[in-house]
């Protein structure tokens, strides 16, 4: 019974997976892209908690916490980079 | 253009400390779980570069006065310096041992391996080499 409420919660995230794809690939501006980037890393956090629940283990909870890390810190940079043109900033100026 | 940020570095000042946490814990679980030197430092190079993103260079030089070279460099030496260690004891290189002590704060028969020493060797090296590689792109001269 859960089995098959998480495979269908699993196909429903994977289409909402491959939506943000669509938005990656047709976008029209670098935001919407990068946006969709990184709700395409949520949806990925929630594809790796439903099959670490399918799989009745607990070792993938690190890559959880790992992903969404990764997820902020890149969305950060690319919306630093789009905004600005550099990423690390000199000094305190921003320039 | 004076852009003021002062949501992400607000954010940043929480956050770092969060990443931090996880990377010391994914480094001290790798002997019994998943993780281990090399994740943990890349945990920590990332920590550290949110805060190089949400800041600056040269406040980030005053605020962490550390020669990343010499990080790699003096992770390299711990690194051999375990293996060298089972010399003493007429082992073969990199033999590693546990023993089990009773330390005041983490309970009676706590597991003290040296391979725990070897592991900080690799966690130095590899947050050396990646905020230098990050740095060095980052520094552009115009």
């Amino acid at each position: 019974m859960l089995d098959t409420l998480l495979l269908i919660a699993l196909f429903i995230q994977s289409l909402a997976a491959l939506g943000c794809m669509y938005r990656v690939i047709k976008g029209p501006s670098v935001s919407d892209r990068v946006v969709a980037l990184d709700s395409m890393g949520i949806s990925l956090i929630s594809i790796t908690a439903m099959l670490s629940v399918l799989l009745r283990s607990q070792s993938f909870m690190d890559i959880i916490l790992l992903i969404g890390i990764l997820a902020f810190i890149g969305t950060i940079a690319y919306s630093k980079f789009i905004e600005r043109g550099v990423v690390i900033d000199r000094n305190r100026r921003g320039k | 253009m004076n852009i003021n940020d002062v949501i992400l570095r607000t954010a940043t000042k929480v956050i770092t400390f969060i990443i931090l946490a996880f990377s010391l814990y994914l480094f001290f679980a790798g002997h019994n779980n998943p993780g281990g030197g090399f994740i943990g430092g890349l945990v920590t190079a990332s920590a550290l570069v949110l805060m190089y993103l949400a800041f600056d260079l040269e406040s980030m030089k005053k605020a962490i006065p550390v020669n990343y070279i010499t990080m790699t460099a003096v992770g390299l030496l711990i690194a051999v310096a375990t293996g060298l260690g089972s010399f003493l004891f007429g082992a073969p290189f990199l033999s590693h041992t546990f023993d089990y002590f009773d330390l005041p704060l983490f309970g009676e028969k706590t597991e003290l391996a040296t391979a725990v020493l070897f592991d900080l060797g690799v966690y130095l090296t590899v947050v050396g080499i990646t905020m230098t590689i990050i740095l060095a792109i980052g520094e552009d001269q115009s």
